[in-house]
């Protein structure tokens, strides 16, 4: 396990986590008592922008050639807006608070083949409560993938760039069978009875997704059928691409701690806190580059506070750190490039089993820290 | 747009605009377009009642979308609008329009309650305001073929449906006989006086007998009702009102509470019957981990006593906002006295009381 230790972080003592979530309840209040009109407008601006894309880019498929490009640039946008800063927000109840039920996380379902209400219960639940606790939140390689040094190392786990790189390109599809949890199926720990109405809801929505955009869209442009299939397929790979890359730079690359069961036993919120906290990535960029990311950029503040409007994790940004600074916790951020090429070495690095040794290796001042705080 | 709406209505372009809706896409070209949905532009507001120190009473006409189905005199309907801090509320309103047909404009008349959000935001409001709505709901209504003798007994904000009931009699130039039996606390308050008079002294057989009872008026009683009608019992009675009227009204007819079942009575609250649960025992809210002692009030009025600020509409059972999962314990629905046991169940929070320990996922 990448435990506090390995990840160079010091372990706060009771007082102190007390203090640190105290500080961090407190940024959450300030920010609940702030909600109002501009978020609203933003959120409603990023939904109108969306729309427009996605009825540009299905417009532009009847231009033939020249608009084919364009038209897969359109969609392709359009369903990263969606899927990211609209869908997977709105669905952690960010705007529920707004009590518009287009723009609610019981109501809202998104463009991809995962339904809304199966997708909550895995993220919202299971990977936000459970974060980065081995054997409990299903998110550490979602079940396929070795991404923790507590993950014994089987030799199935020679394939794992493999099957990175296969979930990356059916990502969509990943993310619907993930809340099968075929592997618990498999191990006998789960029951085919316990997946049945899961099982039904990813059929429906998989049948409607796949015969709008490979069916219906590319039969409405006649002849063009086959250049405007080949378009949708193109877009659901580009955000599919997208999304994987930004998803996975938020909680495996090197510096990203994992936590034990026992760790997280009768947990405080502070350690909560500290958990959410270590256990997470951000990923620095502009202003577009954060929309582009549902602001997952911010993986950091969105774990900390998962349903504030992800338009405030930039503002918020800056308080963190500063706490961080203080109390001596790592801040994990660093460009697309250095956190995707860290995440792309854990991949390839755990396929192999761990060297012996290599989990207790600290450095002595590191020790140090630790010895001061316990 | 009636090829257009069959048109929009199809299961191929819900296909197409899966998983948003039409709707989402509709309402970005223009608000008032609409394939499922049913909004409105506030088109006018005048005010009934504007007295210096009193709620303001105000009648709204709206122009709806075409998806608006019309609605029947008595009915009402559940309006959503977007206060300022981007919060949307919803509220129900009495329709006070003689009826409409779908797409027709219709009316909604209501009093800006000091602590009503929303109705004193829509006093207020100007013409080109947008409201998303609910179709027309309820059954109170006039039945297809309307009785030889009416009568309605109505008191304060009561008087809306029976107003528009009255209102389409009249246009149906219902040759029977009508009794308009109205309380109010004073002639100042009297919503629709002009209109009412008009009424009585046009000839049409209707009785309008108006109570003022901070001046001098005598409350409702059984014996001044059999003064008036001496067959009461036999007359098809529309009532609405509050409480205490209703009551009342419900023990002359020889009624019980919460059931007019065989009588020629039908009952329209505008405010739910005060809860009549029993204290005792634990309420406990599980999402926020708050608990509080059993105090026979609705789940919801409880959960606010408690700091929680869970969600709400009409607070009177019909409009499905404050619906919350009870995880376990038993309550009873104030409105039709049943209770439930069965665990991880819906329920509306504004008309449930615990009975004894109950946990709800507020």
């Amino acid at each position: 396990m990448t435990t506090v230790e390995n990840t160079g972080n010091r372990r706060l003592s009771a007082d102190e986590l007390e203090r640190f979530g105290a500080e961090m309840d407190a940024i959450r209040q300030r920010i609940v008592g702030e909600l109002g009109e501009e978020d609203a407008a933003y959120i409603r601006g990023v939904v109108k922008n969306q729309r427009r894309f996605e009825v540009a880019g299905r417009a532009l498929f009847y231009l033939p050639v020249v608009g084919w490009l364009p038209a897969v640039a359109c969609l392709s946008i359009s369903k990263i807006l969606d899927n990211m800063e609209i869908g997977h927000n709105v669905m952690h109840g960010q705007y529920d608070w707004m009590g518009d039920p287009d723009l609610n996380s019981r109501m809202f379902d998104w463009d991809t083949m995962a339904p809304a209400e199966n997708w909550k219960y895995g993220h919202n639940y299971m990977h936000h409560t459970f974060t980065n606790i081995v054997g409990k939140d299903r998110d550490i390689g979602y079940g396929i993938l070795r991404m923790d040094e507590g993950q014994e190392w089987r030799p199935y786990y020679l394939g794992n760039p493999l099957y990175a790189f296969l979930l990356m390109t059916f990502f969509e599809w990943g993310v619907a069978l993930h809340d099968l949890e075929v592997d618990e199926l498999v191990a006998g720990r789960r029951t085919w009875a316990e997946n049945r109405e899961i099982g039904a809801r990813i059929w429906r929505k998989v049948k409607k997704q796949t015969f709008k955009d490979y069916v219906l869209f590319p039969a409405l442009t006649g002849p063009l059928f086959p250049l405007t299939l080949a378009g949708n397929v193109v877009a659901n790979l580009v955000r599919n691409v997208w999304t994987f890359n930004i998803i996975f730079c938020g909680h495996f690359p090197a510096g990203v701690a994992s936590f034990s069961q026992e760790e997280c036993e009768d947990e405080t919120s502070g350690h909560w806190y500290y958990r959410q906290l270590l256990g997470s990535a951000n990923i620095t960029g502009s202003r577009l580059f954060h929309i582009m990311s549902g602001n997952l950029s911010h993986q950091i503040e969105h774990h900390l506070f998962p349903d504030l409007p992800a338009r405030r994790y930039p503002e918020i940004a800056a308080e963190v750190r500063e706490i961080c600074e203080r109390y001596g916790l790592a801040y994990n951020t660093g460009r697309l490039s250095k956190q995707l090429f860290s995440v792309f070495g854990k991949i390839c690095r755990y396929a192999l089993p761990s060297r012996r040794g290599q989990r207790s290796a600290l450095v002595p001042d590191q020790l140090a820290d630790v010895t001061v705080a316990a | 747009m009636s090829i257009t709406g069959t048109l929009l209505r199809s299961r191929a372009v819900a296909a197409l605009a899966s998983p948003h809706g039409v709707d989402r896409y509709l309402e970005l070209v223009n608000p008032m377009w609409a394939a499922h949905e049913v909004r409105a532009r506030l088109v006018d507001v005048h005010r009934e009642i504007d007295v210096p120190g009193e709620p303001v009473v105000a009648t709204l006409t709206f122009q709806p979308t075409t998806t608006w189905r019309g609605h029947r005199p008595g009915q009402y309907v559940q309006l959503s609008v977007d206060l300022p801090g981007a919060r949307r509320l919803t509220r129900c309103f009495t329709l006070s329009s003689a009826g409409s047909r779908p797409g027709e404009r219709f009316t909604i008349t209501l009093r800006a309650n000091p602590e009503g959000e929303v109705s004193r935001f829509l006093v207020e409001a100007r013409p080109g305001q947008l409201v998303h709505l609910s179709q027309a709901e309820g059954d109170f209504v006039l039945p297809d073929r309307v009785p030889e003798r009416v009568m309605f007994i109505t008191g304060g904000s009561g008087i809306t449906p029976a107003m528009a009931m009255l209102r389409s009699l009249m246009l149906r130039t219902h040759r029977g006989r009508v009794t308009f039996l109205h309380y109010a606390r004073s002639a100042e308050q009297q919503i629709f006086a002009e209109e009412l008079e008009q009424i009585r002294t046009a000839g049409y057989g209707v009785d309008v007998h108006l109570v003022h009872t901070q001046e001098g008026g005598r409350y409702f009683s059984a014996l001044e009702l059999e003064r008036l009608v001496p067959d009461f019992r036999d007359i098809d009675t529309w009532l609405c009102g509050p409480e205490g009227l209703v009551e009342a009204v419900q023990t002359a007819y020889g009624v019980s509470t919460g059931s007019t079942t065989g009588t020629k009575l039908r009952v329209e609250y505008f405010q739910p019957p005060r809860s009549s649960g029993t204290a005792g025992g634990r309420i406990e809210f599980d999402r926020s981990g708050v608990s509080a002692d059993n105090d026979g009030a609705s789940i919801l009025e409880q959960a606010e006593a408690a700091g929680l600020r869970p969600t709400f509409g009409c607070r009177m059972g019909i409009c499905f906002s404050c619906t919350a999962t009870k995880r376990s314990g038993i309550v009873r629905n104030i409105l039709t006295g049943e209770t439930s046991s069965r665990p991880d169940e819906d329920i509306r929070i504004c008309v449930s009381t615990p009975e004894g320990d109950c946990s709800v996922a507020i």
